[in-house]
């Protein structure tokens, strides 16, 4: 599995670079905020920012699910949809590898997709990992009073090589002290379709996993995936417990005094 | 047999388990990682018995028969067998030439995967497990939950009580120490009398002929010294170029199973003994067993042939510990397990192995030899998505889903619509704790409510 930590495109140097939001279905629909955190620090990082119009899906249930015909049809949609930009930035390490780690392996036999889906991977980004790698940028004017907790989703962990760039980045936030999360890298038991076919395995996972998080004592919980924020945050406020989750771009954006996830706006 | 699902929810249902499971693969855990931080070069030395095995798996006829010409020269007799019926066969034939009423056996998975313990028993061989976890899965007349530790899902109360009900002379005192003199006084003279031993191998040294096993008990050397005869049974992927090759796979072997540098026991062994030799065996067998293997190796499973059998995938994978081995329904449980047993067993009936994985790639990460578990499993997932093993719900809804997602006009007015129904449906407040169609997710947690519109449709109004 690919842990990288650089990108060897050389566009990465562009100096006002076109970065292209791919939004994520997930964020699209569930957590629109934060899109818009992900427009806020992409702009103050130096970004010219774009939605294409055209993007749905990244095809990553299909993909999961074994559809691998259906996965291949909306890797080219996608594909078509993010070509021409500098940089492709995504506010979710699963989405980020399925088009970076994925697209190249699913249309490895094909001449006339391989190619594109292969300069495509090389120029896709999870946001933290762009943030702090290729613009160097730092929060600088966000502050947020507050203890978190940081939970390592596993896509952006073990197949983009995400794990100090977020700690990093909060850790320029004035006033927000990160605790350390016991087993921060082990799955939270979300897993996209797993969590759904196999509900009391998912579980019994997110449970071990909330009892970590409340042992922390921190107000928050931060995490770069939606999904495993989801999961996390849906079990820690079935059990009662008064931990609020955020995206992490979200707290970078300075949307942190907002509603947390499941909060009303 | 029964289904996953009741299997899984027996197990999840069971809060003995789960102590037992985190006792030792936590430790194990813990331990492996210790060992890793003091192994400098721990990472090359992975890449490179990767490579020592895709080795030997594309060039294996040539070391196979290599193994064979040497191990006959050191006085064993090697034979092939196919599958494991014609496996257990050619045991039960030895036994029977032997006049064995008695063996010394020491666990060996490749022995489970042919299902000997079975094959003795039908023959009326009488069977003294060497291994002392083995010795209490017998004792439970179960099947191992580990490849490791076989008996990791039972306490030590629970043992204590089997002991207390099985042994002629058990222990009084409930303490490791007493619990372990009471195995050995039932077992001691059982082993020494075995007429045959049998046992299974880590490592079969090409140049050598030579049989490595790695134990902790000693249990390996008790099968191969007292008995007359003595036979191995071994998966053919097992060889090895050289001891200089074996020494290396030895140095990740224990690091990766249970965080020790080295076992308590490494032996290599050549041939019966010889003229001068002050003990070892008359005879020995070396069965090789195929058993699907070279078909692995043509289907596109050659990277799991690499498999050195450290337990590290399962004592690390979220879904293993909270299910234990035995969940997993088949001789090998957890991720190596999940990959192997449709390979071995076919995918129908076992189509959900694959699926009840997170591919959270923390198998991958902590594998000795990089195995790319995940990937393997994906490969599972889409011969059982072509051969219509999936059930028919979630190919109805990941084709509904990719038909909207194909059309992004559509895509956004079945989003809007879809989010007016869950807002309808959770009802008020942040968080709904039903709702329709997502017993899976809020029998368990409680859901947020979506938003009011979706991004693209804000964006597209203007917002920034």
């Amino acid at each position: 599995m690919e842990t990288a930590t650089s990108n060897p495109d050389m566009s990465s140097r562009v100096e006002k670079p076109t970065v292209a939001l791919f939004v994520t279905c997930l964020v699209d629909a569930m957590r629109p905020q934060i899109g818009f955190a992900a427009l806020r620090t992409l702009a103050a990082a130096g970004c010219e920012v774009v939605v294409p119009r055209a993007q749905t899906c990244c095809g990553q249930p299909a993909l999961n699910s074994g559809d691998r015909a259906t996965a291949i049809d909306l890797a080219r949609r996608t594909i078509a949809a993010l070509e021409g930009y500098d940089h492709v930035v995504i506010p979710s390490g699963s989405c980020a590898a399925t088009i970076r780690v994925h697209y190249p392996e699913i249309l490895h036999d094909d001449p006339l997709w391989s190619p594109r889906a292969e300069a495509l991977a090389a120029r896709t980004w999870e946001i933290l990992a762009y943030l702090d790698e290729v613009r160097g940028w730092r929060p600088d004017a966000v502050s947020l009073p507050a203890t978190a907790t940081y939970h390592d989703s596993c896509s952006g962990l073990r197949e983009l090589g995400v794990k100090r760039q977020p700690r990093r980045l909060l850790g320029a936030v004035a006033g927000l002290s990160l605790k350390p999360l016991a087993g921060e890298e082990s799955c939270c038991g979300f897993g996209g379709t797993f969590c759904v076919k196999y509900p009391a395995i998912s579980n019994a996972i997110v449970g071990e996993k909330a009892a970590a998080i409340d042992a922390t004592g921190a107000d928050l919980l931060l995490a770069g995936d939606l999904g495993c924020l989801m999961n996390m945050a849906g079990k820690l406020h079935r059990e009662g417990s008064p931990v609020r989750a955020f995206h992490t771009v979200e707290i970078l954006a300075g949307m942190g005094g907002g509603p947390a996830i499941g909060e009303e706006a | 047999m029964t289904s996953f699902k009741t299997r899984t929810a027996a197990a999840l249902a069971d809060p003995l388990l789960k102590v037992a499971v985190e006792r030792t693969a936590g430790t194990a855990e813990a331990k492996r990682a210790l060992a890793v931080d003091a192994f400098a070069g721990f990472e090359d030395a992975r890449t490179r018995a990767a490579a020592i095995k895709d080795h030997v798996i594309a060039n294996l006829d040539t070391y196979l028969e290599r193994f064979e010409a040497n191990a006959t020269a050191a006085g064993a007799t090697v034979h092939w067998a196919r599958t494991a019926d014609e496996a257990c066969a050619i045991v039960v034939d030895l036994c029977r030439r032997a006049g064995a009423r008695t063996v010394a056996r020491s666990k060996s998975m490749l022995g489970e995967e042919i299902g000997l313990p079975h094959a003795l028993a039908e023959a009326g061989i009488r069977r003294i497990e060497t291994d002392l976890a083995e010795h209490i899965i017998q004792l439970a007349d179960e099947r191992p939950s580990h490849i490791i530790w076989p008996a990791m899902h039972k306490t030590r109360e629970q043992v204590s009580a089997l002991f207390t009900q099985h042994h002629r002379d058990p222990h009084v005192e409930e303490t490791v120490a007493a619990m372990a003199e009471s195995a050995r006084r039932e077992l001691r003279s059982g082993m020494l009398g075995a007429d045959v031993g049998i046992s299974g191998a880590n490592f079969l040294v090409a140049d050598t002929g030579a049989i490595c096993t790695v134990t902790n008990e000693g249990n390996a050397e008790l099968s191969l010294v007292p008995p007359r005869m003595h036979i191995v049974t071994a998966g053919i992927e097992k060889i090895v170029p050289s001891m200089a090759h074996a020494t290396h796979m030895l140095r990740l072997l224990s690091r990766s199973a249970t965080g020790a540098a080295m076992s308590q026991y490494t032996t290599f062994y050549a041939g019966p003994r010889r003229a001068g030799d002050r003990d070892g065996p008359e005879e020995m067998h070396i069965v090789l067993v195929d058993n699907g293997r070279s078909r692995m190796r043509d289907e596109g499973l050659a990277e799991m042939l690499r498999c050195i059998r450290c337990g590290a995938c399962m004592n690390h994978c979220v879904v293993f510990r909270q299910i234990g081995g035995h969940a997993y329904g088949s001789t090998y449980p957890g991720p190596m397990g999940a990959v192997l047993t449709p390979a071995l067993d076919g995918l129908k009936g076992n189509q959900d192995l694959a699926s009840a994985c997170t591919l959270n790639g923390k198998c991958q990460e902590v594998c000795p030899v990089k195995i790319p578990l995940p990937t393997l499993l994906r490969g599972w997932r889409e011969r059982s998505w072509r051969e219509g093993l999936e059930p028919v719900s979630v190919r109805r809804g990941i084709a509904a889903w990719a038909w909207v997602a194909r059309r992004p006009a559509l895509y956004r007015l079945a989003v809007g619509g879809a989010l007016r129904a869950m807002r309808l449906a959770a009802g008020a407040g942040g968080w709904a704790r039903r709702l329709p169609l997502a017993g899976g997710w809020t029998d368990h947690r409680d859901f947020p409510k979506p938003a009011a519109k979706s991004f693209m449709d804000r964006y597209g109004a203007g917002e920034r």
